[in-house]
């Protein structure tokens, strides 16, 4: 254990592949501490504005009254599960063929933020699905996916947790997030696939089935949960990596030069 | 602004429980998340003190 005691504070890069310094923690920890409070102050900034649109502004709807606007959460939380998964797959497997360490630490960061907005599209589609369907569940393609999908993060959380060894515990995740990949595709296509009591894409290549102001109320809340999502994620990130370089030099001089 | 008061928009034309319901949890859950963030930042802290500490005792 001795070694990883006396890493050298910058090591050398290639010289023409300057974004390539970012996969190196040291260099990417206080870059990601600078993002944090833009894309905080975008995502109120946003949700905000979105709340307002969505709430305020946007009439009821013809069939739904008021029970539609639940769409204005539901929609993007579940948006963001596949998208986060998909970002998860892809670092983990990245980190599986290039070994490198803060890739596998981006997909165990990105974890629980999805495992989270997986939860509240359940959720906001129980509480939606009670006064339109008068169902809270369904055994439906589209509900069963999505559930599966939970269970996909909870999996790939609990394998990491169970495995001593860090980095042992990134591949064993990687294999598991890269298998569970399929399952992204099917969830998106099942209300096409399947007839189910779900309805369709809000949006598709002919243009969005619904009101203007209804269309700008989703994307404003949207792009809000977006911003929330990296920021949660790049906090867990750097606190992933001052865990795990915790014996490093450059993660001690870092604390002591920033002192809260 | 489509409502006419501050009592019918609480109301959500019958749907409160539901509407509120969705936003409420979602806002809970964010918040929630923020709290663990910071309560793991901190376990980290401690864990580099604590590495620190150890490899000092070891010189």
């Amino acid at each position: 254990m001795s070694a990883s005691h006396t890493l050298p504070a910058a090591r050398p890069f290639s010289g023409g592949k300057r974004w390539l310094r970012y996969a190196a923690p040291q260099a990417f920890f206080p870059l990601a501490g600078r993002l944090l409070p833009w894309l905080l102050g975008a995502a109120l900034l946003l949700a905000a504005a979105g709340l307002y649109l969505g709430l305020l502004v946007a009439p009821p709807d013809r069939q739904q009254g008021d029970a539609y606007r639940i769409i204005f959460i539901h929609v993007p939380a579940a948006w963001l599960s596949m998208v986060i998964y998909v970002a998860m797959a892809f670092w983990a497997g990245i980190g599986l063929v290039f070994n490198t360490r803060l890739s596998s630490m981006m997909a165990s960061a990105l974890a629980p933020t999805g495992a989270l907005f997986t939860f509240l599209a359940l959720w906001t589609g129980a509480l939606w699905g009670k006064p339109t369907w008068g169902a809270w569940w369904v055994w439906d393609a589209r509900l069963t996916s999505e559930l599966l999908l939970l269970f996909l993060y909870l999996g790939f959380m609990a394998l990491q947790a169970a495995i001593d060894d860090p980095r042992r515990a990134d591949r064993a995740g990687a294999v598991l997030a890269l298998a569970g990949v399929v399952n992204v595709p099917v969830i998106y296509f099942s209300v096409q696939w399947w007839n189910t009591l779900h309805q369709g894409s809000s949006l598709s290549a002919r243009g969005a089935s619904m009101a203007p102001i209804v269309l700008q109320a989703m994307l404003v809340m949207t792009l809000a949960l977006w911003a929330y999502a990296i920021a949660a994620v790049l906090q867990r990130l750097r606190n992933i990596v001052l865990e795990r370089e915790r014996h490093t030099e450059w993660v001690r001089q870092y604390l002591a030069e920033n002192k809260r | 602004m489509i409502w006419d008061s501050w009592s019918d928009f609480l109301a959500m034309g019958g749907y409160a429980r539901y509407v509120w319901g969705s936003f409420g949890v979602v806002l809970v859950a964010l918040g929630v998340e923020q709290l663990m963030l910071a309560l793991q930042r901190e376990d980290a802290e401690t864990a580099v003190r604590l590495a620190s500490l150890q490899q000092r005792g070891r010189q």
